[in-house]
């Protein structure tokens, strides 16, 4: 197989230890090739979403593929709509998924990892949230 | 009055709008604790601490970068707001004031009905991006019916200063009214019917940004009095 440029992973939580072992699990799940970033916290390590954080992560997470992001609770995706909206995404093709945080991040890293575009990877990861689990 | 044909005929410069962002980050550090009390009812616990972390991180922005232009003062309150304050409350304040400065563009004096319109292109970027609509018990219960009155006050031919103390009535009001409201957007909406009863901590601190903007024009802020005093101040710190 020839080396194809994968879609990057960006997992947005309010809580680094939360972001950092989502992208533990997933990265276990998914391989090593996808590059999978945590972006939780705030700079001091207490609770929040950091702007600055998230934006370092879409740059470390794009291989020329595009980047899909997830994010946990509701000020974490306000925060990455605001980066989305300020053009953060113009050098950087990225997208928020509509996704629940674990399934969708497992679903979007096995595709990923696949080599499916980052549309492929958006819809993987949205369709996850039909997911029965029992 | 003094305001009135400062504010009418000159217009708001940069003194101005610093003058006003002064005001709130003093109310906020003020009411700090008022508004935590609130969002601990409903919601997290933190919106007080968080929006006084994010203005005292405006002020020393600020200071560090003067804005040159009415408009760049509130992009910039807008993109440090949203770097610094790592709640809901940074995007969705954030957001407003950015759209707001950009509306206001790079006019060196910026009138009350430009004011009046980048409030509604504020309002219009929050609601896009938080998707809330009026009765959902968030900002945009305070912030629509103080742009409806400050529009109406002006059409009516009020002074800026008197049109925009009726916007700052119009906002507490409109804060007080969420009380009864169930909350439909954010950690609030989790509690559902639990929610009613409280007010709302989002609009409660929307209502202090209006009193202050009011506060500023109503002292002499329409000149340049008021951007000397912000920036004796600033230097003082």
């Amino acid at each position: 197989m020839t080396h194809v440029k994968l879609v990057g992973v960006v997992l947005v939580s309010h809580s680094r230890k939360l972001a950092e072992g989502l992208a533990e699990l997933v990265r276990e799940l998914g391989g090593d090739q996808v590059p999978i970033i945590a972006a939780g916290g705030m700079d001091d390590g207490s609770l929040g979403t950091s702007y600055g954080r998230i934006e370092q992560a879409v740059r470390e997470a794009d291989q020329g593929a595009g980047v899909l992001l997830l994010g946990d609770l509701g000020s974490a995706l306000l925060t990455v709509k605001t980066l989305l909206d300020e053009g953060v995404g113009e050098d950087a093709r990225a997208v928020l998924a509509d996704a629940p945080f674990v399934e969708g991040a497992v679903a979007a890293v096995v595709t990923a990892s696949a080599g499916g575009d980052l549309e492929s990877v958006r819809a993987a990861a949205e369709e996850a949230r039909q997911f029965r689990k029992l | 009055m003094n305001a009135e044909h400062a504010g009418d005929e000159a217009g708001f410069d940069v003194g101005v709008l610093l003058a006003w962002i002064d005001r709130v980050a003093v109310a906020v550090e003020r009411d700090k604790d008022r508004l935590t009390d609130l969002d601990a009812a409903i919601g997290d616990g933190d919106h007080g601490t968080n929006l006084n972390r994010g203005f005292t991180t405006v002020r020393a922005a600020l200071e560090a970068k003067p804005p040159q232009y009415p408009g760049a003062v509130l992009v910039q309150v807008g993109s440090t707001l949203i770097s610094s304050v790592g709640g809901a409350s940074g995007p969705l304040y954030g957001t407003l004031f950015r759209r707001m400065g950009k509306a206001l563009g790079e006019a060196e004096k910026v009138g009350p009905q430009d004011l009046a319109a980048a409030f509604a292109a504020g309002l219009e970027g929050l609601r896009k991006l938080g998707g809330a609509s009026v009765g959902d018990k968030t900002m945009v219960d305070v912030l629509t019916p103080a742009i409806t009155a400050l529009d109406e006050a002006l059409a009516d031919g009020a002074s800026a200063a008197r049109a925009f103390e009726l916007a700052a009535d119009a906002a507490e009001a409109a804060a007080l009214a969420t009380i009864p409201l169930r909350a439909r957007k954010g950690r609030a909406s989790y509690l559902g019917e639990r929610s009613e009863g409280h007010e709302d901590p989002g609009g409660a601190s929307c209502a202090l940004l209006w009193r202050a903007l009011a506060d500023t024009l109503a002292g002499g802020g329409a000149g340049t009095g008021a951007g000397a005093g912000a920036e004796a101040e600033a230097t003082d710190r």
